[in-house]
């Protein structure tokens, strides 16, 4: 695949001296759904910002379709369509109106019919005449992301499109970054649910502290993090952990009728074998066993955690 | 040049004030009848005539001069500060288009609307008086670059503010103020000699009075003063519009 986005060393100081980005690199393939993931103040704003035109960078650069933001910013924005993370709308506009205006300034020709697609595909079309202040918040969520797509971006840029969303709008978002994916767009969207990047995302970067930690394709992340839990049910309640398994990374749930072991599938050894001999030694009688692949919040704690530690050291 | 966002910027603009289109026409007629039946009646009664014209006719140009600089003030800063208030503004930030392009679209679209009032008013006034215009492509020129150069001006303006108070600030404390001292509705040979010396440094005299010589033929000061004035103006404000395009300043973080 090619790079489509290409960031090097970008850094943002703001007025007053806040560094909010520290020196980010990232390639962006063409057609990929890229998750940033990251605690609020981590910088993803500002790293959509920045490439969008919105925030002057302070150092590194940017490319869009090969052509840099800076010198080349025509060119660059001309691939690009933004959804910001704060709705903004003129209240006594019409959705139609605006979603012209976008048109416009993205230089296309005025096209009735492009717009009428747009606002369909969004299920925006009996609102066309509605003055947006007239519009629910999802509603008014979807205007923007048509005002966004009008011009046909090549890189579709989605900050937070679902932070303040019920569920059933939310999987209506999913369905439209689904179809965008299959037009072959590439989408980088902003979440701090981890499940929406477990989701919907090809790859997820973890942003933190204004610093990249890692991007990988989602399934490979977890695979390499890949934490797992076994869940022993046991016959008889236990009240408390026998000493002789102290050692282990033990809990109690289910008013002891299951104990709960975390393990890393990555180690050399996983103690499982000690383990069950341990509690059949103890002359604890088992019902049943189950492991689960640990979600990737867990692993985004973990890793929030560990880089924290490593700044620290 | 992305003309199509021009036109798109400016079209966009409009719309609000074609929403509003009667309105828009009603209160110029209805402010300038009143400047006729207040100053007309009661000042025209003792003044008759200024420099060979009758009072009435005299204070034409003035109060053209008068709105067509509030309007294009007021419209300009207005169109940009409302995107930057609601954050609309991050479009255009987003937009391929340079500062000229988003500059022809708010000032073009500002310009327009002074200059509708500025036609407005002067139909209302030629019911009430005679008026001859001597040089009226000389008129048309000095009323084009009064809208633009304050509408360039507005949008700088709309740009500074960071509230509603310091949008208002600068068209209440010092433009209407310099408007009304600038010879709007007399002329400067009828103040006292210091007056007249110390009024030359308030700017909108030269514009007043170039486009009252564009009526009348009769100014106070020199024409190609008056020219070079407005000129001089006209260039500052795009000067100061394409620094803060090129810096972001109080636009871009
Ligand atoms: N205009 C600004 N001026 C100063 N600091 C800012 C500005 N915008 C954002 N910040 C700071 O930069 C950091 C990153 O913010 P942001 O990019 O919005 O994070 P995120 O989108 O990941 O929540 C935060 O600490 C925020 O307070
Ligand atoms: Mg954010």
């Amino acid at each position: 695949m090619a790079a489509v986005v290409e960031i090097r060393d970008l850094r943002k100081t703001y007025e007053g001296g806040f560094q909010a980005l520290k020196g980010v690199d990232l390639t962006i393939e063409e057609g990929e759904i890229l998750a940033l993931l990251g605690p609020n103040g981590a910088g993803k704003t500002t790293l959509i910002s920045t490439i969008c035109g919105l925030v002057t960078p302070t150092s590194g650069s940017v490319t869009v379709g090969g052509a840099d933001i800076v010198t080349g910013y025509r060119k660059a924005r001309e691939l690009i369509g933004l959804v910001p993370q704060e709705i903004s709308l003129e209240p006594f506009e019409k959705v139609k109106d605006t979603v012209r205006l976008s048109q416009g300034l993205w230089g296309m020709k005025r096209d009735d019919a492009a717009i009428e697609d747009v606002l369909r595909k969004l299920s925006l079309w009996d609102k066309r005449d509605a003055r947006t202040r007239e519009l629910s918040g999802g509603m008014k969520r979807r205007v923007m992301i048509a005002k966004a797509l009008i011009h046909k971006p090549r890189v579709l840029f989605l900050d937070e499109p679902t932070a303040g969303v019920d569920v059933e709008l939310r999987r209506g978002m999913w369905e439209v970054v689904e179809e965008l994916r299959r037009d072959g767009v590439t989408i980088i969207l902003t979440t701090h649910y981890i499940e929406e990047a477990e989701a919907i995302a090809d790859r997820i970067g973890v942003i933190d502290a204004g610093q990249l930690q890692l991007v990988e394709e989602t399934g490979a992340l977890m695979a390499r993090m890949g934490q797992k839990e076994l869940r022993i049910e046991l016959h008889m309640p236990l009240a408390a952990i026998p000493d002789a398994l102290s050692d282990y990374d033990l809990e109690l749930a289910d008013d002891g009728e299951v104990l709960i072991y975390r393990y890393d599938t990555r180690a050399e050894r996983t103690g499982i074998t000690a383990l069950l001999n341990g509690l059949q030694s103890e002359g604890i009688v088992l019902r049943d066993l189950q492991t689960r692949q640990s979600s990737l919040e867990e692993i985004f704690v973990g890793l929030v955690a560990d880089a924290q530690k490593e700044d620290a050291a | 040049m992305n003309l199509r966002a021009v036109k798109a910027i400016y079209m966009y603009e409009m719309s609000r004030f074609f929403r509003t289109l009667a309105q828009s026409f009603i209160s110029p007629v209805i402010s300038t009848s009143l400047y006729f039946v207040v100053f007309g009646t009661a000042i025209g009664s003792r003044i008759d005539q200024v420099e060979g014209v009758s009072y009435g006719a005299f204070i034409v140009p003035g109060l053209i001069m008068l709105s067509v600089i509030t309007q294009a003030l007021s419209n300009a800063s207005f169109g940009i500060y409302f995107p930057k208030f609601i954050g609309t503004v991050f479009e255009l930030l987003s937009a391929p288009v340079n500062f000229l392009e988003i500059v022809a679209g708010y000032v073009g679209a500002a310009a327009t609307k002074a200059l509708f009032i500025g036609v407005v008013i002067l139909g209302t006034a030629s019911l009430f008086v005679d008026i001859h215009i001597q040089h009226p492509l000389a008129m048309v020129a000095f009323l084009l670059l009064t809208c633009i150069s304050f509408a360039l001006f507005g949008f700088i303006i709309g740009i500074w503010a960071k509230n509603f108070e310091q949008l208002q600030l600068i068209p209440l404390l010092v433009v209407t103020p310099l408007v009304f001292l600038g010879g709007s509705f007399y002329s400067i040979s009828m103040l006292p000699p210091i007056w007249q010396k110390i009024t030359l440094f308030n700017p909108v005299v030269y514009l007043i009075s170039g486009f009252r010589w564009s009526f009348f033929g009769t100014a106070d000061v020199p024409i190609g003063l008056s020219l070079l004035a407005i000129a001089g103006f006209m260039g500052l404000c795009i000067a100061a519009v394409w620094w803060i395009f090129r810096t972001g300043w109080r636009l871009r973080s």
